[in-house]
């Protein structure tokens, strides 16, 4: 569930090369994540319309769109879709439209939740990691080789199998999941800052290492954390998704996408596709927009040089590379 | 070089003892009483039949003495026995690892043939529609969750057009047995590899890239190398680095399986073992699963860096 393995610069690597004599250079790259790059990335500003669009579908949805989606209902069992109902009902006699919204209040809760949590944890560890080093860092990072080596999904099944979850419990278990990935990137990027004359000139004006981190590194740091913080999201709706399809998610009244697809080869034998298809279709489409949004934002945080959309933006910024520094 | 391997065999050594241990306080920090959970929940079970579960596994001592006594075990290359069929943990991993070995094997050797031409192509064509169109579908491919691709191939394979099984045949446990059912292997194969082509051929198509802008590419052209050879001997073998990296990092998933394509197909390999385990409470055999994964985790990293360093003569590790 590594979706960091997609992107082709690592945002950990070291970007910004130093400048050469004589060159213009404007900082670009460098975990900076600038607005204007953002608002022209047609990948970028596409996947948060959709994300947009689907938290209205599932937050506002609802309060125009009444149904019941508390009470099992016999005389309604299995409808395909028609005029009571757009999208049919499911064995339980429930109206799909309505529990595709509720489902999908559980799905983005959990994706934002974890999201911001893990990325907090993970820049926090990361960074402190990276600018005490030494001693510190060697235990640290050992810490977080040992979660990376466990399966995510292994610890979470352990943990599935032993308490009943909920959707909190869901959210802390994959925060703790999930932020180690994240420590290690912002740890890799202020590594790569420590270095730089910026710190050397906070540290000569007398600031503490304490300051630097919260002032400096952190701030620069923004743009590989809103990039994890994409993925984290995407991923961890799927992971909700998956577990509720294995059957170790949250107990019945609570609905996702992913437990609207339990039965789902059943229903597909059955004839039921109106059951099967409108969950895997928004699940589709939401985790699909998280990741391009995502990778759309790695590509103007680690300045892809490979990206046209970079380079349109770059040029919209007026900002001059130096050539030196555009094939490395 | 040298040093840098013995460091990393150091850090190596540390990690599989925190996997262990990890794993280890993890499983027992379950509330609620194992051997009650094993001998059967909600059964009445005397006092007397808890108490003998509880010291033939030594699970009335306290944590630090039975973390020990584990590793002691582990270290005569004892993985312990399986609380529910009794047999060695070593014996059912030995039997079931095979079988992810093809699986995930298969489906990593299908996505290699498959991504890194088709990456290396999308670089030929670089900012033209055919590598938008072909990077806007493995990327899509990429993103779907792996059991909505599983369930549409079987709804569109196995219910409109009967041309595989929707699963694997129960009792089939030999790898002979695996490739005589071959259609059944068909699908989980199918829907792991749609996974990692993605990965493969974004990786083949950002190195051929930087690789066409490269003075020695110009060189080649100029001297009138045909194009087919430029790209086969030149870009080709580049672009093939960060590959091996992959390939050594996909160490873990051999071994771990794949508990979702496993389950939907009914592929009797580690992922199914793990869960089962799990539901059954079977902790030797999560024990040492986990702990063969850490192995694996660590041993591919290392591989990974290793092969690097070796197949491409500009990168050298230093003792930093």
């Amino acid at each position: 569930m590594a979706a960091h393995e997609l992107a082709p610069h690592s945002p950990a690597g070291p970007t910004a090369p130093a400048a050469e004599g004589g060159e213009a250079t404007v900082k670009t790259g460098g975990g900076q994540l600038s607005l204007t790059a953002f608002l022209h990335n047609k990948r970028a500003m596409g996947g948060t319309l959709i994300i947009v669009a689907l938290g209205l579908f599932c937050f506002v949805g609802p309060l125009l769109y009444h149904t019941n989606q508390i009470a099992v209902n016999p005389l309604l069992q299995n409808d395909p879709p028609g005029a009571g109902s757009p999208l049919g009902t499911d064995q339980f006699g429930i109206d799909v439209l309505g529990r595709l919204m509720v489902g999908g209040q559980s799905s983005l809760e959990l994706g934002f939740a974890v999201g911001l949590a893990s990325t907090l944890i993970g820049m926090i560890y990361g960074a402190i990691s990276g600018m005490f080093g030494g001693v510190l860092d060697a235990i640290m990072m050992r810490i977080v080789d040992t979660l990376l080596a466990v399966p995510t999904f292994i610890l979470l099944i352990i943990v599935a199998s032993m308490y009943s979850l909920s959707l909190a419990v869901i959210i802390l278990i994959l925060t703790a999941l999930s932020w180690s990935d994240v420590s290690r990137l912002i740890r890799g990027q202020v590594l790569a800052l420590r270095p730089r004359a910026f710190v050397d000139a906070a540290t000569s004006m007398g600031s503490t290492r304490w300051r630097i981190l919260a002032r400096h590194m952190v701030p620069n740091t923004l743009g590989i954390c809103v990039v994890t913080a994409t993925f984290a999201v995407a991923d961890s709706i799927y992971a909700l998704s998956a577990l509720s399809f294995l059957g170790i998610g949250p107990p019945p009244p609570f609905a996702d996408w992913g437990t609207m697809l339990t039965g789902g080869v059943d229903n597909l034998f059955n004839g039921y596709w109106w059951q099967v298809y409108p969950p895997l279709i928004v699940l589709v489409i939401v985790v699909v927009a998280f990741r391009q949004v995502g990778d759309a934002l790695n590509d103007i945080v680690s300045g892809n040089r490979t990206s046209p959309v970079r380079r349109r933006a770059r040029r919209r910024l007026q900002i001059i590379v130096p050539l030196s520094s555009r094939y490395e | 070089m040298s040093g840098y391997i013995v460091r990393r065999l150091g850090q190596s050594v540390v990690v599989v003892i925190g996997v262990m241990l990890l794993t280890f306080l993890l499983l027992h920090m379950e509330p609620g009483n194992v051997a009650r959970a094993i001998l059967g929940n909600g059964v009445r079970v005397s006092q007397l039949r808890l108490d003998m579960f509880d010291s033939l596994y030594g699970l009335n001592k306290p944590l630090w003495v039975q973390f020990g006594l584990y590793i002691q075990q582990l270290l005569h290359g004892n993985l312990g026995v399986s609380y529910q069929s009794l047999q060695p943990v070593s014996t059912i991993i030995a039997q079931r690892l095979p079988r992810d070995a093809v699986l995930v094997g298969l489906s990593t050797v299908l996505a290699l043939v498959i991504g890194v031409p088709t990456g290396i192509y999308q670089a030929l064509r670089h900012n033209r529609p055919m590598d938008d169109v072909l990077a806007g579908t493995w990327f899509t491919l990429y993103a779907a969750p792996d059991f909505m691709e599983a369930l549409l191939l079987i709804a569109l394979l196995c219910v409109q057009f009967h041309v595989f099984p929707p699963a694997f045949p129960g009792g089939v446990t030999s790898i002979g047995g695996l490739f005589a059912n071959w259609q059944a292997l068909v699908l989980p194969v199918a829907v792991l590899s749609i996974n990692s082509v993605a990965g493969f051929s974004q990786y083949a198509r950002s190195t051929a890239i930087q690789t066409l802008a490269e003075d020695y590419i110009r060189v080649a052209r100029a001297k009138g190398l045909p194009e087919r050879l430029v790209v086969t001997r030149h870009v080709l073998r580049n672009s093939l680095l960060p590959v091996v990296t992959i390939l050594g990092l996909s160490l873990p998933d051999i071994v771990a399986g794949a508990l979702i394509a496993e389950a939907i197909f009914n592929f009797p390999g580690m992922g199914l073992l793990f869960w089962q385990s799990a539901l059954a409470h079977d902790y030797p055999v999560m024990l040492g699963g986990t702990l063969i994964i850490g192995i694996a985790t660590v041993v591919g990293n290392f591989a990974a860096d290793i092969a690097y360093s070796v197949l491409d003569p500009r990168i050298r590790y230093g003792s930093a």
